[in-house]
């Protein structure tokens, strides 16, 4: 096992994705709890398909990738945000209004200059090779910004995402947090869906809330576990498709429905226990 | 000097007002009832009151010693999230934000009150477990609590007691006549009107307006006054046919 890990730690390759993979997938999972608690599950994979129309041009216009893909994700973030806000779209329509015109426009470009080549699978499936080094080092700065802003806001975010109305009545400001949660995640989503793929960075978001939420209670910690989880899954994602040559991103997930349901099963083992306990006791 | 002040406000929704020609005043002390059927705009005035909508029409004066930030709000009964996983305590603690401004972390004073607040209603032993998972008479002190966190002189309150069975009613309203009689100004929408005239010192009754779909309404304001003079009008006599219990 450890000649094994530090074979792999040997490329320097593996490691640059192994910092900024860990880096995203903390980010990710923090966030996830509150947009998975908001009912905006869905944001996260309509804002991956915006980023693959953006990397798309970005390929066709030769620009740096992350450049391109940071901006007009978090622009779409913004306008779903109005947009479910104000109008009489519905969310869930308005993502997937945006998320399909940003897929059509991005094969459009694609197959106009490149073709369908393997640069396109990378975008939608995710490669491990994809990071350069100048990549990196805006991942990792960018990734640490968000994970400093989210301790800092920690209880806003909470307050916003538990009840909104009765935070604005008492004179928080919720527009600005709403518009800092949908800032954060259009960031980690840009960064992330390199490694992991346009298609699968919204498993990163959900997955590992959802678990935390199936044994934990608190607010604090099913966000620390989630955080926990979402570290643990990517690296034991990342050893398996080292070890098996899979996709980075589709092992992680793998990885996150297998934490899935062990965490189910222990939730509803915890339940049940418990409610015999209770019925005991009610008996004597 | 009074803690708000109406003169002729009227709310509503895209600048067509349901509620018109309001004219009330809120003094510090007082425990004002808002009464009136269903859909006669109780819960927009409310939002009114908070700020979460503006006035459509009129003036809205609130006190300078007072401003939003030292209002707590108690919601009307929604069907809670089911999974939501927060702690009685987060819940609770969570009413002390609007006074942090951008601060990002609680103090010392703010858990303070927090404990001293779940501890008046009774509610400090259920600090860590589930809001989801607590009776309804438990949430609902719960956020109580949490209203009482955010409140220096004034709570809103919209229907405390729905959806909760005669004792934890009981105690509900209990609760709050302490809290008023402690020197806390209290708001409060209300459909059990008999509770309403016992608690209350002033009552405020709405009435539907005529107008087509609640198209610009006005006087829809059918008696402001104190409780005893309430219980004399015609109002309070067709609005609760005639009977009133003690």
């Amino acid at each position: 096992m450890i000649d094994t890990l530090s074979e792999m730690f040997s490329y320097a390759f593996i490691v640059r994705a192994f910092i900024v993979g860990l880096l995203i997938s903390l980010c990710s999972s923090l966030l996830g709890v509150s947009l998975v608690l908001k009912r905006y599950s869905m944001i996260g994979d309509g804002l991956s398909h915006v980023g693959f129309g953006a990397l798309a041009v970005a390929a066709a216009l030769s620009a740096a990738p992350l450049s391109v893909a940071v901006p007009a994700v978090v622009v779409a973030a913004f306008v779903l945000l109005r947009i479910s806000e104000n109008t009489k779209i519905k969310g869930d329509a308005a993502i997937a209004l945006i998320s399909t015109s940003s897929l059509a426009i991005g094969v459009a470009v694609v197959s106009l200059t490149t073709g369908m080549n393997t640069d396109v699978c990378n975008y939608m499936f995710g490669s491990i090779l994809a990071m350069s080094k100048s990549d990196v080092n805006l991942s990792a700065a960018l990734a640490v910004c968000v994970l400093i802003l989210f301790v800092v806001f920690y209880n806003k975010i909470f307050a916003v995402t538990f009840d909104e109305t009765f935070a604005r009545a008492t004179g928080v400001k919720t527009g600005i947090y709403n518009m800092l949660i949908a800032f954060l995640t259009a960031i980690t989503i840009a960064l992330g869906m390199r490694m992991m793929g346009a298609l699968l960075i919204s498993s990163l978001i959900i997955f590992p809330a959802l678990t935390a939420m199936r044994v934990f209670k608190k607010f604090k910690s099913v966000t620390i576990c989630a955080a926990i989880i979402s570290v643990i899954c990517f690296f034991a994602g990342i050893v398996c498709s080292y070890l098996y040559a899979t996709p980075a991103g589709a092992s992680v997930v793998i990885i996150n429905i297998a934490a899935f349901l062990l965490f189910s099963a222990a939730g509803f083992a915890r339940r049940r226990f418990r409610s015999k306990t209770f019925f005991k006791r009610g008996q004597i | 000097m009074s803690l708000i002040a109406c003169k002729n406000a009227s709310f509503g929704y895209e600048g067509n007002a349901v509620i018109g020609n309001l004219d009330f005043e809120i003094n510090p002390g007082d425990y004002l009832c808002i009464v009136g059927e269903n859909g006669s705009g109780k819960s927009t005035l409310i939002k009114g009151l908070l700020g979460l909508k503006t006035a459509v029409g009129g003036n809205v004066f609130i006190s300078k010693e007072f401003c939003l930030n030292q209002t707590g709000y108690l919601p009307q009964q929604t069907a809670a999230q089911k999974d939501f996983p927060a702690s009685v305590y987060e819940a609770v603690i969570s009413g002390r934000l609007g006074q942090r401004g951008f601060l990002p972390f609680y103090s010392r004073k703010d858990k303070y009150a927090a404990q001293e607040n779940m501890r008046s209603l009774n509610i400090w032993d259920l600090r860590n477990k589930c809001y989801a998972e607590l009776s309804g008479g438990q949430q609902r002190r719960t956020l109580l609590a949490r209203a009482l966190c955010a409140a220096g002189k004034l709570l809103l309150l919209d229907e405390p007691a729905s959806g909760l069975d005669p004792t934890a009613t009981r105690e509900m309203y209990g609760l709050i006549k302490t809290l008023n009689a402690g020197g806390m100004s209290i708001i409060m929408v209300s459909h059990d009107i008999n509770a309403a005239l016992k608690c209350a010192s002033h009552i405020l009754h709405l009435q539907k307006c005529g107008a087509a779909q609640n198209l610009n309404c006005q006087n829809t304001q059918a008696f402001f006054g104190k409780t005893q003079d309430y219980i004399k009008s015609s109002v309070a006599a067709d609005f609760t046919g005639g009977k009133i219990y003690d």
